[in-house]
């Protein structure tokens, strides 16, 4: 198990391989479809003191809102990723993102982005919502919160010991691309094809 | 309002317990998987979330899914109180956070914030003999539900025809397809036969069916068993990480088709497998 903390340097991003379980502790942004398709098209400034080498998840987390205005997460487990596919590697760049939160993987246009900016995907367990809440300590702040609904606003929160496991790497390492095709072979014998 | 409390208790229960028969299969799906693997410490994880869910009464999983209900009244009984305590009780899970607000207008982009809106919740009514009203409850994640197919027979890439066969086949490529997308291991629901319409519908309600339990029709019955072992042949594994448990069960059902047209229709409902029912009996409600 490597315990990783944000900020995360390059150095460590690229070090990281397909395979490796890891505990993230540090800052972390929610973000998904409404939030990459806005950090595409205005290239906001609010999540870049956050985002500078650190994490985005894919998560519509479900929140609690306290008397004293604060927020606590109820469940948070990660959304699909795949839906994000058109915008990922440009933010990861604009945003000098270091590792993507996740479920289900990505595809080549992420893979390429994650190379060449030195990030990796980390796949946490989907569906384990009370669990991953539990590890969020703190929510710091919230944007978009009012425009784009709970789910896709941007929540910025600080983690200790999220349990991730590195699914695409900076070096063109991909579970989810091995999988698919071994599982793809499997079918084809299954079907008689 | 006594209904409304009911309906509401219904919808804690489903998002935050996860019924006997579907964290049993997750447990042997944990005892199957070798030591030190990905695989097994996701089972772990799933294991510890179910329980952490359960013990906090909080959602199991953020997505609280969409909220689909079927509803058996007696001869005579109306619909519309059910159907006010419904969005009642989704108004009210929502704000104790049992549920996510999960109904955004297609047309505005806007979250209602409620889970209320045009078809949510979803309720399918029905009347039936008995002086008992029945309510069965689906809460169906989205990223599961973006990994369902519907194909119609004969299909010619996968060579599928139209007879059990090729329904094997269909079954088979579109689970292959969803991978590890819809949070697996999923639960497969297949309708086979019916329009564009009632197919979808037949396949779904296949998640009321407990896990285990096998069809009535001895050829189905087959069916199910052959696909189930097949499909954990895949390799798939949980979150699609690669391991032995791809499925947690496979069940069908059929219903008759016009002779033009052969659909099979495929849902696929995530680990986090969430349905419940209640018994309303006089003023005695029981929940399973």
């Amino acid at each position: 198990m490597i315990k990783l903390t944000t900020p995360i340097s390059e150095e460590t991003a690229r070090s990281l391989k397909v395979g490796d379980e890891v505990l993230l502790s540090g800052i972390i942004v929610t973000a998904r479809d409404a939030a990459h398709k806005l950090m595409i098209e205005e290239k906001p400034d609010f999540p870049r003191e956050y985002m500078k080498n650190g994490a985005i998840y894919h998560c519509g987390p479900v929140v609690k809102k306290h008397e004293d205005g604060s927020y606590s997460f109820v469940a948070a487990g990660p959304t699909t990723s795949t839906r994000e596919e058109p915008y990922q590697a440009a933010v990861c760049e604009e945003y000098s993102v270091r590792a993507v939160i996740g479920k289900g993987g990505m595809g080549p246009l992420t893979m390429e982005g994650l190379k060449k900016v030195g990030a990796v995907y980390l796949h946490a367990v989907g569906g384990a919502g009370s669990l991953i809440a539990k590890r969020v300590k703190k929510v710091k702040t919230v944007f978009k919160l009012e425009e784009f609904g709970t789910p896709e606003a941007f929540w910025v929160c600080e983690v200790e010991d999220f349990p991730c496991v590195v699914t695409m790497d900076s070096h063109g390492g991909s579970l989810h691309k091995e999988i698919a095709e071994k599982s793809g072979k499997v079918a084809k014998e299954l079907m008689g094809l | 309002m006594e209904l409304k409390n009911a309906m509401l208790e219904l919808i804690r229960r489903a998002s935050t317990d996860l019924s006997p028969d579907v964290e049993a299969a997750i447990k042997q799906a944990y005892d199957r998987e070798d030591e030190g693997t990905a695989a097994k410490n996701v089972f772990g994880t799933i294991i510890e979330n179910i329980g952490l869910a359960r013990e906090a009464s909080t959602p199991i999983c953020q997505d609280t899914g969409s909220v689909i209900m079927y509803i058996d009244l007696p001869v005579g009984a109306a619909e519309k109180p059910y159907k006010e305590a419904a969005e009642a009780a989704a108004m009210e899970a929502t704000k104790l956070q049992y549920l996510r607000p999960n109904a955004v207008d297609p047309i505005t982009g806007k979250n209602s914030g409620n889970n209320v809106g045009v078809n949510a919740p979803y309720i399918h009514f029905h009347q039936w003999e008995k002086d008992e009203v029945r309510v069965r409850l689906m809460l169906k994640g989205g990223g599961s539900e973006n990994v369902g197919a519907q194909y119609k027979l004969p299909d010619t890439p996968l060579h599928a025809g139209r007879d059990l066969k090729g329904v094997k086949k269909v079954v088979i490529d579109a689970v292959v397809k969803a991978q590890g997308q819809g949070c697996a291991p999923g639960t497969i629901g297949v309708g086979i036969g019916g329009d564009r319409v009632t197919s979808y519908a037949l396949s779904k309600e296949q998640f009321f069916r407990k896990l285990g339990e096998p069809s009535s029709n001895p050829d189905l019955a087959a069916l199910e068993k052959e696909l189930y072992e097949d499909l954990n042949k895949l390799g798939i594994g949980p979150m699609g990480f690669g391991g032995k448990t791809t499925c947690l069960g496979v069940n069908i059902g059929a219903q008759h088709r016009h002779p033009a047209t052969f659909y099979v229709a495929i849902s696929y409902t995530c680990w986090a497998y969430r349905r419940k029912q209640m018994i309303i009996k006089g003023s005695e409600v029981t929940y399973d």
